[in-house]
């Protein structure tokens, strides 16, 4: 009994391991779908969710036959999985650095063109119980405030407007990616976050805004490109194509996101 | 017909899906350990940010440990030495952590002592702020960490038998003198085996953490959130981290070994 309890305990640990951190692995996606269809694989930021969902099924209403998958992920991740052989026909970033090392590894065809741009904004829990009202207010160690770690693309933008401002903010929690920042937020938890302007209007009611002047000078520019191992570069084309256009343009400003 | 193995008494086939079996989670640490950049590993793992991630790791698990081997000992006790209604449900529920996904734990960690949690504006009235501290971090571990010891340590009750305890108890030994003569010395074995699997639960830790603590060097990042987090800017600190939390947990199971050993 004692060596099966303990069996039972040991398998568990380990399976208990394997299930923390990590995220999805989506190139099982590419294969779904009947033999006559074509998919077109697009990697694209978290940030890019709702938009790129809307745009894809426009894209499939304009084009017979075709599927469009989307990989939704912090854009390190995944430019991670595109160097490790992850098939996909489109990708598109959140920020210039993680572009940079997809071209970088001769993964893009051509020149990555940006398509829109998104600046930070102060978030708090719905009804401001802090009352927070501009950056400065950050700085006060009782006002709980969470921002991405530098590390990561949102957590370099508030670096930035640290630096521009001189506004030392004292984070109670440097949080891996803007999902978790807002989660932080919503629940109550934290009496104020850095987080995207989109980010903010996606969250709905349990959140509010706050607009601050500072953040004007630092805008986050979303890099977009086709991949040179696709094996639909027309279709890869004409989805950036849509993305650039009017119809992909206003997708994006209705959700707040700025012109480039 | 199958012809048992020199000395086992196994028929030979077992012999193949074991080895394949301890391939397969070997050779994962092995290709890891491939992927170190050696020339750079001590820089990376003795940066300012790795120690604090390091240090914190081994203290809260620590604290982890001692707080599941206060709780968990008991636990063990009434339920491999009573019987009562609904005695397997409450089994069933205190085991819950081992298969619930620890994310999951910490959106139940924060809705109980979170700020607007079931206890949150008790402990909020009382002074007591657990969000985004140390203490979290501890509360999210003894969450997942705690069944380990509970499983553990009844097996070995349920297999020790309270045989010696009844004799104990006739020749006069009260209770509370029974437990720490008897039951505890012959459950040790158990003990230590149960407090190991918790402490190494506990370092490797992850979902609850980043739910319920938050993320900030030295006070809540520990060494699983550090590598998660370096994996996004630098993939090398993040293979040498991983290596560390390795040999951190091949040690700490080595030393229980040893024990183990040393007591049979």
């Amino acid at each position: 009994m004692r060596k099966r309890l303990a069996a039972i305990a040991a398998v568990a640990l380990i399976a208990s391991l394997a299930a923390c951190g990590g995220s999805d692995d989506p190139s099982d996606d590419a294969s779904a779908g009947s033999p006559d269809e074509t998919t077109l694989t697009v990697y694209a930021a978290a940030s890019l969710k709702s938009t790129f969902t809307e745009l894809g099924k426009d894209f499939e209403a304009d084009h017979d036959g075709v599927k469009v998958t989307f990989n939704f992920a912090g854009s390190s991740d995944l430019v991670s999985q595109l160097q490790s052989g992850a098939p996909a026909d489109v990708f598109a970033s959140a920020d210039q650095n993680n572009m940079d090392k997809a071209i970088a590894d001769k993964l893009v065809e051509g020149a990555p063109v940006f398509f829109a741009s998104n600046t930070l904004q102060i978030v708090v829990p719905a009804g401001n119980p802090a009352g927070v009202r501009n950056l400065g207010d950050l700085a006060d160690p009782e006002v709980k405030t969470v921002v991405c770690a530098p590390e990561v693309p949102c957590g370099a933008a508030a670096v930035k407007v640290e630096d521009a401002s001189g506004v030392d903010i004292q984070a109670v929690s440097e949080e891996q990616s803007v999902t978790d920042v807002l989660n932080k937020v919503v629940t109550g938890e934290a009496d104020a976050g850095l987080v995207y302007v989109t980010d903010v209007l996606a969250a709905g009611d349990k959140v509010e805004g706050i607009y601050f002047p500072e953040s004007d000078g630092v805008v986050n520019s979303y890099p977009i490109a086709p991949l040179a191992d696709s094996k639909e570069a027309d279709l890869a084309a004409q989805f950036v194509e849509l993305v650039l256009g009017d119809v992909g343009q206003k997708v994006l400003t209705d959700a707040r996101f700025a012109r480039p | 017909m199958p012809r048992p193995a020199s000395g086992s008494g196994l028929p030979g086939w077992v012999f193949v899906p074991a080895a394949a079996g301890a391939l397969f989670v070997v050779l994962p640490l092995v290709a890891m350990a491939t992927r170190v950049d050696w020339s750079q590993f001590v820089t990376l793992v003795t940066s300012d940010s790795s120690r604090a991630a390091l240090g914190l790791s081994l203290r809260t698990s620590l604290a982890t440990t001692v707080l599941c081997v206060v709780l968990g000992v008991p636990m063990a006790m009434v339920l491999a030495r009573t019987s009562f209604r609904g005695q397997g449900v409450l089994r069933s529920l205190v085991l819950l952590p081992l298969v619930l996904p620890p994310v999951v734990g910490g959106i139940a960690l924060l809705y109980t002592f979170g700020r607007h949690g079931l206890l949150g504006h008790s402990l909020d009235v009382l002074g007591v702020q657990i969000a985004f501290s140390t203490t979290a971090v501890v509360m999210a571990q003894t969450f997942v960490a705690l069944p380990f010891l509970v499983l553990s340590l009844e097996g070995s009750l349920r297999t020790a038998g309270s045989r010696y305890e009844q004799v104990a108890s006739t020749l006069g030994a009260r209770p509370t003198t029974v437990l720490r003569r008897v039951t505890l010395p012959l459950v040790l074995p158990g003990l230590v085996s149960g407090a190991v699997l918790s402490f190494a639960r506990a370092l490797g830790e992850f979902g609850a953490t980043l739910t319920f603590a938050g993320s900030l060097e030295g006070v809540t990042r520990t060494l699983p959130l550090e590598i998660y987090l370096q994996r996004e800017s630098d993939a090398d600190a993040a293979v040498a981290l991983s290596l560390v939390l390795v040999i951190v947990a091949v040690v700490v199971i080595g030393l229980a070994r040893v024990r183990r050993g040393g007591l049979a």
